[in-house]
């Protein structure tokens, strides 16, 4: 039960991100100006008719996200009173930080008039935030919890090579979301205004700050896809029997293919606000996919969570 | 009694490094200060009685390129309030097809050390239709402006400004109003409503009186200017700035044309 809740909190979150990353799309940020007010109403007995145009995105990102933090507390809570693993106990804890640390960094994003750097702070803490309530799901998950059918002691069969490529994999991917939230929030998304080409070049030829962000963005993306492939094609060549990795890494895949997609189209629609926001999502899904994957390349050294943790309250 | 001597002794110190910085104790750095048309002293008023005018027209040549249509679908409200289809009015072309309107020409420099009375009366910009009235306009420092929203719809008025201080303020009632103040000269300051995209307006604040808008005859007119040479501006969103050098003898009035150059789409709105 605790791990369908989980479930429905890494469910909400992804919402939330959608809803965060159309604010940016439709540049509705600054729509309603004041926090944790809207208009000067109670955030939750804002009239629905006042709802209209960019406020809709604000107010709906405003809601949707105090619902998150509304499950997290549950979330925290349950983990606190049920798990016997007190590092994950604290796990929770850190999750409940980090959704309010987030939603403070999005009341001081507008209260401040969107500063680059808050609003950058923000979308890199919605991932890590992301990123807590996934782990957390897969650390409650009853394959987690059984070891993979008891087959802990085969998980020291991974290689240290294999860790250290997932692990490398999920690092690039959340840089490469780094560069690109800076991207968003510095308004460089189109300051390479053509696709594939650079400037009608490979590279560009006349350089700023913004074509220099762009410009990393997309190299990231070259370096992510080569860093994904390889994770891929050593799990299938080292442990293709494994679905616990096999399986995700297909996913990896396909989901990066999808994302190098949208990311084009971003370009090609000229930042079509839910191509744009899709994207972001894309990105966050690649993300946690990869981490979920790296997590279970170091399932070993967790240890048998099953015999420590209170099996009949977590896994069920 | 050692230490207190030391302590009184370094803030004694401190103290007049900080005078010497900041220039304290001494009459304002008038050796920094612009000069003025035909040695006016420091603080004087302009006699009218011997200024002069200038005047002219903003004309733009080539293709101007056509305003963007507003979508306003995105809230019901100003679809009803706007029966007509909706456009931008970036630009502003007369029926001669040269002459530009929504221009905001003004004195950048070459004024000194003259002094002007703040208007007491308020400029006004009004949320009417879901647009800004005015598009463009300026007005003095320390002058309260009002900011009305005429509208059954939520707007706020998002002031963009580098110099002065931004604000972002909610209007959600029909008929509220609001009133604020630039200390700061700078053109031009731009507003924006965040609920809804398409509206957009320009404000000139200056510390003195003379600045214009022009409508679709593209004139404009500097009245009551003294005897001086001046660096006078016309500012376009789009089409950038000109600028020319004046002078500008006592009782004198010079006309003066600016021409923008565009490329595009011929404007049909």
């Amino acid at each position: 039960m605790l791990h369908k809740f989980a479930r429905l909190v890494v469910a909400s979150t992804v919402l939330l991100i959608l809803a965060g990353s159309l604010v940016t799309s439709h540049e509705a940020g600054l729509s309603v100006p004041d926090w944790p007010t809207s208009y000067g109403w109670n955030m939750f007995t804002f009239p629905p008719r006042m709802w209209v145009a960019n406020i809709f995105y604000e107010h709906g990102h405003r809601l949707i996200a105090s619902t998150v933090g509304f499950f997290t507390i549950i979330l925290a809570t349950w983990l606190w009173m049920k798990d016997s693993r007190a590092w994950l106990r604290w796990f929770g804890v850190a999750a409940l930080g980090a959704v309010v640390a987030q939603g403070l960094l999005g009341g001081l994003t507008v209260l401040f008039f969107l500063p680059p750097a808050v609003s950058t702070a923000h979308a890199a803490l919605a991932e890590i935030f992301f990123c807590m309530t996934v782990a957390i799901a897969l650390f409650t998950s009853p394959g987690w919890m059984r070891g993979y059918d008891d087959t802990v002691a085969s998980d020291a069969d991974v290689s240290p090579t294999l860790r250290r490529l997932a692990t490398t994999t999920t690092i690039l991917i959340y840089a490469q979301i780094l560069i690109g939230a800076t991207m968003r929030h510095t308004g460089a998304g189109l300051a390479i205004p053509d696709f594939p080409l650079m400037f009608g070049r490979l590279v560009p030829d006349h350089w700023n700050a913004g074509i220099a962000i762009h410009f990393a963005h997309r190299l990231g993306a070259v370096i992510v896809a080569i860093a994904v492939l390889s994770t891929a094609v050593a799990i299938w060549r080292r442990h293709p029997d494994r679905v616990e990795l096999a399986h995700p890494s297909l996913v990896l895949i396909l989901l990066t293919i999808v994302q190098l997609t949208l990311g084009a189209l971003t370009i090609i629609t000229h930042r079509d606000p839910w191509n744009n926001s899709v994207h972001v999502v894309f990105g966050a899904l690649v993300l946690t996919t990869s981490l979920v994957l790296t997590l279970r390349t170091w399932r070993a050294k967790f240890g048998a969570a099953a015999l420590t943790a209170k099996s009949g309250e977590v896994a069920a | 009694m050692r230490l207190r001597k030391v302590w009184m002794g370094t803030m004694a110190v401190a103290l007049a490094a900080s005078l010497v910085a900041c220039g304290g104790g001494a009459p304002s750095n008038t050796s920094q200060a612009p000069s003025s048309p035909a040695g006016t002293p420091a603080g004087e008023k302009v006699d009218t009685s011997k200024a002069g005018k200038v005047a002219g027209t903003v004309t733009v040549e080539g293709t101007v390129p056509k305003n963007d249509a507003i979508k306003m679908n995105a809230d019901p409200v100003c679809v009803k309030e706007n029966k007509d289809p909706q456009f931008q009015t970036t630009y502003v072309v007369g029926s001669d097809g040269k002459s530009l309107g929504n221009v905001f020409v003004y004195i950048k420099d070459g004024l000194g050390n003259y002094v002007y009375d703040t208007p007491t009366e308020k400029a006004t910009i009004d949320q009417k239709q879901c647009r800004y009235h005015p598009h463009v306009f300026g007005m003095r420092t320390n002058q309260p402006l009002e900011i009305i929203n005429s509208d059954p719809t939520l707007h706020n008025i998002h002031a963009i400004p580098k110099t002065n201080a931004e604000f972002n303020n909610g209007q959600p009632i029909q008929g509220m109003k609001m009133t604020h103040t630039f200390d700061k000269p700078e053109v031009m300051v731009p507003f924006k409503c965040d609920v809804h995209g398409w509206m957009n307006a320009y404000v000139g604040v200056l510390d003195h009186p003379y600045f214009a808008v022009t409508k679709d005859d593209g004139k404009f007119e500097l009245k009551d200017v003294p005897a001086g040479t001046y660096t006078i501006v016309a500012w376009h969103e789009k089409l950038g700035t000109q600028d020319q050098k004046v002078t500008l003898g006592e009782k004198e009035s010079k006309d003066i044309t600016f021409t923008f150059k565009a490329a595009g789409p011929t404007a049909t709105n």
